[in-house]
């Protein structure tokens, strides 16, 4: 058992966690950031020896990417569209805590049935993944303001990347790059998109949104 | 056998007599009043005998009826379920003479035929062994309860409540009809001789939906808080305390006969137990009524009764014997309690509406004062629904703890999470339920009287304190004999559990026995510690003054803590799964004259799920409306034409 | 049972008040005053028990008996919790459940007796005790049932027991969170901050202190040292926890423990100092995150 492997992703799964039940949005967005780093310290430790230069530079690149930009990115978006609180989403905080349980047993269980590499790095690490893919999508469909669907988006990418570094023994570091820039130019885009939208409509409620289908009619 | 024919045949002859002597009122209710206990006695004696170890021999007449029989038999299961039967309902009896003593209308003497024919038939159901005669038998005690219920019927809520009662416990009945013609499969119906038409996990399913709807599980609970507030308090507590076991029994019997059960049984049971006893306690929180309160507890602990079958299910698919045996023997002392505390909730309640004339919390305050034999006794039935040692609640939510906590502590994940999530859920229900319960005593019996009717309160007769100090005392009993009752319950925890029960329930018997240790501990530190506080303030000034009020100048009763203000801090938490409709009128102007703050809490499964379904199928059923058209030759062609087609049908086949 | 068996109740018992005591130092220390010496609480003991007593008019037996019950609970689930390398004198399998239900019957006679007086003030502090019990219970049981997977006993003398260097080098993630969720069930199940500030003096913030506001003399003496003891018992819970010295000497031992309890002591009056109470209807939240924690612990030992 790599212990320091375990422990990675027992803090993925933490902040997993505490994004389902936080309601400041600052708070969440340092959260995913935390998270993004926490998967470049998950891509050192799942390297093999000859190829930890390699990994290295993916730590450093996608904490950079993860924890600095995107984060200041995304504050200063929040910044200019002055929210500071999640209003009351679909689901409660309370039974988003319960929903992401449900989630981590669900996890839990597929992980046992989909086939793994052999020997795999650690017994914890297709369910964390499968859990970070699944809270992201649970953000986006219970949460109300634009910049946690964002988030969602964000985690839900964190997700994927776990996958891959867990799975994929030898990574092509131009391809992960690419999905790093991919991912940048998502977020730089959302970001100016809700900054407009704040400026058009005056906030940036989802549901509020929704009448504007009457628009096209 | 013998001394249980004789008992249900003093019932009867009770009903008979009280029936006869209708014109008679005083007689006439002596008679029944008299039966009732007489035959709830020896049918004790009965049911005891064969508990202790004298099996009884089986009965099996003959009946005229196609398909049925008089097959009864008296195993240790049936009973077990006896014993809460005969018990409760003969203290209620006792009750009832006092509290409906005072009308001495012929209605009132009446419904003691009623009662004495609903013990009876309660009896029949439990002993029964033929699918015609069990059917015949429920449906007795369904009609006699609903007449029970009808008491009052000048009351227009009382008799909708009786009305959603007689549809919703056919609508039950329906889906068991279905379930014995299923299980019987076209051959003999008696129970000894089951051949099932369908596989195991639809006869579960229909009897879920069929006895559940009897036993009070959610969704099917919602004619619960309307018929039990609605009835005079000694039946309620009968309703209450053992006719929703009949549900509950049922469901056993035929986890028995329908041979092994699909893997998803086990976990499907804790989850609709855990659903049921999380929402009865919330729901128990919402009310203002004392009786309805007490009924919506009453789906919570059935939920508790359901969630521990389903734990000796799991344990039983999973090869654990010892989750196996724990889950349902708690299930089965759950039972046993329930009937215990509840009713002598529900006779103490009744004691209070007989004292002040009123059910709504808000309104009583400080009866204890006034009526402290009924305060204490109420007390002992409350600590034990709140599960607190050494009552008989919690040796009952001890054993399924115990078992559900071995099981998440050593079992493969399969066995392991049921488990988990019926642990959080007792956890919740626990508290839930004590919070529950704290309010409506403290509200009731503590503090000041919050109206003159209140105030005025007085302690009612022997013949209805008596039944009230002999069931607190048997709920005190019953936590203190825990692992003596636990080998007792072997013999009918073995068919249930699939397994020898006896060095199954072994360890949990060894823990039983040092919780008595700690509590006999406790019990002396309760005492040391008082006997230490007198010694110290025998030499001390002891005053009695107001109570603190922060300098207000002239507090009021209605400044305390009320119901609906104790509990709002969790239905506020808990919103989501409750409609709360508040009615304010709020102080307008700088004279406000008036204002006033109601809330009500209808049940949300009624508002939404069943008022909306019915709607709809009046709705569609208004199209056939044209059937009834009001001529009498069209509805004679109607018969006539039915006949010549049943005619051809039959004489046409080869 | 030898006489070393008592020695963790009578610990309780005698050292109970210390610990708040350094809990008050120290938040005094870290607002910048002396703070009151360790030994206040004790003089505030002896000064209760030799005064008389008032009791309401409206009261009844009930209000005389909540804080006895209150304080022989504290004692008893004292009794079920070991201490350093020490068995508690009342251990079996299964006594971790029962220190949830004895310490709910002192919960349910508190309540009682603050709804027995009849003032708004009280009722207001039972309202709120009994709500967040609803939460604190199943975080409890939750995290004490996922040390009892790992200890595979469910006895609590001898899960601690066996939680020594080589159970943390095996799985030190899950009992990390288990530690992070008793410390969360800690501060709750005793009126700590962030969940309910144990110094304030304005009734409508308060919890527990606003249900014996009636009680005086003796009986207020019993109410504080229940308290007390109840803090050391959860106390000697985490430490067992999270102190894994088990060097198989009882004086090395024990004394590994106190020294977690002075460390816990500081610990508690640092968090105190430094955070805000939380709003009372951010609370569940909390005590549903510790028990979150909790099953995840179970589910990390479970695979």
């Amino acid at each position: 058992m790599n212990a320091p492997l375990d422990a990675i992703l027992v803090g993925i799964l933490l902040t997993g966690f505490l994004l389902l039940g936080s309601s400041r949005l600052v708070s969440c967005i340092r959260t995913v950031a935390l998270q993004g780093m926490l998967l470049g310290f998950l891509t050192l430790a799942a390297a093999e020896r000859d190829a930890v230069g390699r990994a290295a530079v993916l730590t450093v690149a996608s904490t950079a990417v993860k924890g600095f930009v995107f984060p200041w990115l995304l504050v200063r978006v929040l910044r200019g569209a002055q929210v500071r609180r999640e209003i009351e989403p679909l689901v409660g905080y309370g039974a988003s805590l319960l929903v992401g349980l449900g989630v981590l047993g669900l996890s839990l269980w597929l992980g046992t049935r989909l086939p793994r590499p052999d020997p795999p790095l650690s017994t914890l690490l297709v369910p964390v993944a499968l859990f970070t893919m699944l809270v992201g999508l649970v953000l986006i469909v219970t949460r109300r303001k634009a910049l946690t669907q964002v988030l969602g988006y964000l985690v839900m990418e964190n997700g994927i990347y776990a996958f891959g570094a867990g799975l994929v023994q030898e990574q092509p570091i131009l391809v992960e790059l690419g999905i790093l820039l991919d991912v940048l130019v998502a977020v730089f885009v959302m970001g100016i998109a809700i900054f407009h939208i704040n400026r058009q409509f005056d906030h940036i409620d989802t549901d509020r949104m929704a009448a504007l289908r009457d628009w096209t009619r | 056998m013998p001394t249980l024919l004789l008992a249900l045949g003093v019932l009867l002859a009770g009903a008979a007599g009280t029936l006869a002597l209708a014109a008679v009122p005083r007689w006439g209710a002596r008679v029944g009043v008299g039966g009732a206990i007489a035959g709830c006695a020896l049918g004790l004696v009965a049911a005891v005998r064969v508990l202790l170890g004298t099996p009884a021999a089986p009965l099996h007449l003959a009946w005229s009826v196609p398909y049925g029989a008089f097959a009864l038999a008296l195993d240790p299961l049936s009973a077990f379920f006896l014993v809460p039967i005969f018990a409760l309902s003969g203290l209620a009896a006792l009750y009832g003479a006092e509290y409906l003593g005072g009308r001495g209308d012929v209605r009132a003497t009446v419904s003691w035929l009623f009662f004495d024919v609903l013990v009876a038939s309660m009896a029949a159901v439990v002993v029964a062994r033929n699918a015609v005669l069990f059917l015949v038998a429920w449906e007795v005690m369904a009609l006699a309860s609903f007449f029970l219920v009808t008491l009052d019927d000048e009351d227009e809520r009382v008799r909708r409540a009786g009305w959603t009662y007689l549809v919703a416990t056919h609508l039950g009945s329906a889906f068991v009809l279905v379930l014995l013609l299923l299980l019987g499969g076209g051959g003999s119906l008696d129970f000894d001789r089951v051949a099932p038409a369908a596989g195991p996990g639809l006869l579960v399913a229909l009897g879920l939906v069929g006895f559940g709807a009897k036993a009070g599980l959610v969704p099917l609970h919602v004619w619960l808080p309307e018929a039990h507030p609605a009835a005079p308090s000694h039946v309620s507590a009968v309703m209450s305390g053992v006719m929703i076991k009949t549900g509950v029994y049922a469901l056993l019997r035929t986890l028995t006969l329908v041979g092994p059960v699909p893997g998803w049984t086990g976990p499907l049971l804790v989850c609709l137990g855990a659903g049921s006893g999380v929402l009865g306690a919330v729901f128990a929180l919402a009310q203002r009524d004392v009786k309805r309160m007490l009924a919506y507890s009453s789906v919570e602990n059935v939920g508790i009764v359901v969630l521990g079958l389903g734990l000796g299910l799991v344990g039983r698919a999973a090869g654990a014997p010892g989750l196996a045996a724990l889950g349902v023997a708690g299930a089965l002392l759950h039972v046993l309690n329930h009937a215990l505390f509840k009713g002598l909730l529900f006779l103490g309640a009744g004691a209070v509406v007989h004292a002040t004339g009123t059910r709504d919390m808000e309104r009583l305050g400080g009866l204890y004062r006034r009526m402290p034999t009924v305060g204490a006794a109420t007390l002992v039935g409350a600590a034990s629904l709140a599960a607190l040692p050494p009552l008989g609640g919690f040796a009952s939510e001890l054993l399924l703890a115990l078992g559900a906590a071995e099981a998440a502590a050593s079992l493969a994940p399969a066995a392991a999470v049921p488990a988990l999530v019926a642990l959080g859920a007792l956890a919740v229900i626990g508290a839930l339920g004590a919070a529950g319960v704290a309010r409506t005593f403290g509200v009731v019996f503590l503090g000041t009287p919050r109206t003159p009717a209140a105030g005025h309160a007085h302690e009612p007769g022997l013949a209805m304190r008596l039944p009230l100090v002999l069931l607190a005392a048997a709920c005190a009993g019953l936590g203190l004999a825990a692992p003596w009752l636990l080998a007792a319950l072997a013999p009918v925890v073995t068919p249930l559990a699939g397994l020898d029960a006896a060095p199954a329930l072994a360890p949990a018997a060894a823990t039983l026995r040092a919780v008595a240790v700690v509590e006999a501990v406790l019990l002396a530190l309760v005492a040391g510690a008082a006997g230490a506080r007198r010694a110290l303030l025998a030499r001390r000034t002891v005053a009695v003054a107001p109570v603190w009020g922060c300098g207000w100048a002239a507090p009021t009763a209605r400044m305390q803590y009320g119901a609906t203000s104790f509990a709002e801090p969790l239905l506020r938490t808990f919103r989501t799964l409750l409609v709360v409709r508040r009615r304010i009128a709020a102080p307008g102007g700088p004279f406000p004259a008036a204002a006033s703050f109601g809330t009500e809490a209808p049940d949300p499964y009624r508002l939404r799920v069943w008022d909306p379904a019915f709607r709809g199928v009046r709705r569609g059923l208004a199209r056939l409306r044209w059937l009834q058209h009001g001529e009498v030759q069209l509805y004679v062609l109607y018969i006539a034409a039915t006949l010549v087609v049943l005619l051809a049908w039959t004489v046409g086949r080869p | 049972m030898t006489a070393p068996r008592f020695v963790p109740p009578l610990l309780a018992l005698a050292c109970g008040p210390g610990l708040v005591a350094i809990v008050a130092r120290t938040k005094a220390r870290m607002a910048g005053r002396v703070g009151p010496p360790l030994a206040q609480p004790y003089r505030d003991l002896v000064k209760l028990f030799r005064k008389g007593a008032v009791y309401g008019a409206t009261t009844t037996w009930l209000f005389r008996a909540g804080p006895i019950v209150g304080f022989a609970t504290a004692a008893v689930a004292a009794a079920l919790v070991p201490f350093g390398g020490l068995a508690a004198p009342l251990a079996f399998p299964g006594d971790l459940l029962l220190l949830a239900y004895v310490l709910a019957l002192g919960r349910f006679f508190a309540v009682l007796a603050a709804l027995d007086t009849g003032s708004s003030f009280e009722g207001m502090g039972a309202s709120r005790e009994a709500s967040l019990a609803v939460f604190t219970e199943p975080a409890l049981v939750l995290a004490l049932v996922a040390l009892a997977r790992l200890g595979g006993t469910l006895s609590l003398s001898a899960m601690l027991a066996g939680v020594g260097p080589a159970a943390w080098a095996a799985a030190a993630p899950a009992l990390a969170l288990l530690v992070a969720a008793l410390l969360v069930v800690f501060l709750a199940e005793n009126g700590r901050l962030p969940v309910d500030d144990p110094t304030t003096h304005l009734e409508l913030t308060m919890i527990h202190e606003v249900m014996v506001l009636d009680h005086g003399g003796p009986d207020l003496a019993l109410v504080g040292w229940g308290a007390a003891v109840r803090l050391w018992t959860f106390g000697a819970l985490l430490v067992g926890l999270a102190v894994p010295v088990r060097t198989g000497d009882p004086w090395v031992d024990a004394a590994a423990a106190l020294g977690g309890m002075v460390a816990l002591g500081v610990l508690t009056g640092l968090v105190e100092s430094s955070m805000a109470r939380l709003r009372l209807r951010h609370v569940p939240q909390l005590l549903l995150g510790a028990a979150v924690l909790s099953v995840l612990a179970l589910f990390l030992v479970l695979r």
